[in-house]
């Protein structure tokens, strides 16, 4: 075996360059425990679906914090980009987003960072998203750019949280599956389910994956007999999460046979 | 630019300077890029290479190379140190065990090495690294982490270990290290991410 050599590739992107300050042009309660930051950034450089920016605050005293969060719109929006900010218990940087930013605030920021975890539209094969609760975030990014420049190729989502009210973008997803016969959308939840809910009830596990595939392969017309052909299966994975999530999820695609450079993991928190 | 209302929450001074950015972090994140590999020590090898200009016949030829019991049967050292990595944690004293690469350079002969390295893993990452930033003490090819076998989605059997950068650079399912006469940029690096990683410079992207 040998070294295999730089990412270099066409998802090799420019660099972040210098901090610059972004105004908070509105704030959206998503959840209970969600909110969405649109950032308003005149100029700001064109980023990839999937990439993320640095964020630093800067107390009074000098004293700095930094965080890095996922950009969950579309690179086609103009001089925007939304940051999807889950309230982390103890989180010093969340907990100002969550209990003080409001609008009109100048928050300094650096990017678009990343070129793993993202998606361009000259993939055409299948690809299955896989998020758990707020690691939905640069997926929304890719099926938003996705869906604006009208791309064909076939996406399935898997959405694990944890009660009804925790399905962050669900009206957008909702219509996303609605319009588009090439999205399919299977949410799950895991704590609380509500009389009449009709998706998955329980942790994303091997029989749900499977179940995902057979969806993809279904649709490309035929019974799915075990044989992972290329436009009957998916050729790229993005999961992204807490690790525990990442981690179960991305060996059990390695075991399916899946290309280990095309399961793409972004593992949010410790 | 100050935010006036925020005064973060802070934690406990940490015992001693952590480079700029970060924050100090008890647990230890897995933050790898795709799956974990695994990978059987009974079928193990590490390799140095040479550079391919000085291979025989264009190629690249193999300097050293052991397998799990040859490197468990090298001279064994300790590594007590703190480790930053550019998502911004920093976790202070961790303990590691393993070979040193000078170490390894002297089981193999290597006398006189290139500049640079790029280090090659399981499942095809790599990165970039001047040898002058592994020799002399700086880095270590370890096995064991806090007492225990290195844990595969920490890196295990064995992840380079290269603590005064940034921890991108302390490879993975480590499996060699190819000689370069010129620096090249490994994955991270290719994506945008610094050449070199002094987190005390803060060295994180392309540019810093």
């Amino acid at each position: 075996m040998g070294p295999e050599g730089a990412g270099t590739g066409p998802e090799a992107t420019a660099t972040p360059g210098a901090w610059q300050i972004a105004t908070v042009e509105s704030v959206h309660t998503e959840s209970p425990r969600v909110k969405l930051f649109q950032l308003k950034l005149p100029g700001r450089g064109n980023f990839q679906a999937g990439q993320y920016y640095d964020v630093r605050l800067s107390a009074p005293d000098g004293y700095q914090a930094q965080r890095s969060y996922s950009i969950s719109s579309s690179p086609e929006e103009p001089d925007v980009i939304e940051l999807t900010i889950e309230l982390i218990t103890d989180g010093e940087v969340s907990s100002y987003f969550h209990e003080v930013v409001e609008k009109g605030e100048k928050i300094e920021l650096r990017g678009p960072i990343g070129g793993h975890f993202t998606w361009t539209p000259d993939y055409t094969e299948p690809v299955l998203l896989v998020a758990g609760g707020s690691g939905i975030a640069p997926l929304m990014s890719i099926l938003r750019h996705r869906r604006t420049v009208g791309a064909a190729s076939r996406m399935l989502l898997m959405f694990s949280v944890r009660t009804e009210s925790d399905i962050l973008f669900r009206r957008d997803l909702e219509q996303m599956a609605s319009e588009d016969t090439n999205f399919e959308l299977v949410i799950t939840l895991t704590r609380a389910v509500p009389e009449g809910w009709a998706g998955e009830t329980r942790r994303i596990d091997p029989q749900m994956i499977d179940a995902a595939f057979d969806m993809v392969s279904r649709e490309a017309g035929g019974e799915f007999d075990g044989a992972k052909e290329p436009d009957r299966t998916f050729g790229r994975a993005y999961i992204c999460g807490g690790t525990g999530f990442v981690e179960s999820i991305a060996s059990y695609l390695l075991e399916t046979g899946m290309d280990y450079n095309e399961i793409r993991t972004e593992r949010f928190g410790p | 630019m100050i935010n006036n209302r925020f005064f973060g929450r802070r934690r406990p001074e940490p015992p001693r300077p952590i480079p700029p950015g970060q924050y100090l972090e008890d647990g230890f994140p897995v933050l790898s890029a795709g799956p974990t590999p695994r990978v059987d020590t009974a079928t193990w090898e590490f390799t140095i290479q040479s550079s391919s200009a000085n291979g025989s016949e264009g190629g690249s030829e193999t300097l050293g190379s052991w397998d799990w019991d040859a490197l468990n049967a090298l001279p064994q050292t300790d590594f007590h140190t703190d480790i930053h990595c550019v998502t911004k944690w920093s976790k202070l004293d961790t303990d590691w065990r393993g070979v040193t690469i000078d170490t390894l350079f002297e089981d193999a002969g290597i006398t006189d090495p290139d500049d640079f390295v790029m280090a090659f893993c399981d499942g095809g990452y790599t990165t970039n690294l001047p040898v002058e930033d592994i020799v002399d003490g700086k880095g270590l090819l370890a096995h064991t982490y806090d007492g225990e076998p290195l844990a595969p989605e920490h890196g295990g059997p064995v992840r380079l270990l290269v603590p005064h950068l940034y921890f991108w650079k302390s490879a993975k399912w480590v499996r060699g290290l190819k000689f370069m006469d010129q620096d090249a940029p490994g994955f991270w690096e290719g994506y945008g991410y610094n050449m070199y990683g002094d987190p005390w410079r803060e060295q994180r992207y392309t540019g810093d």
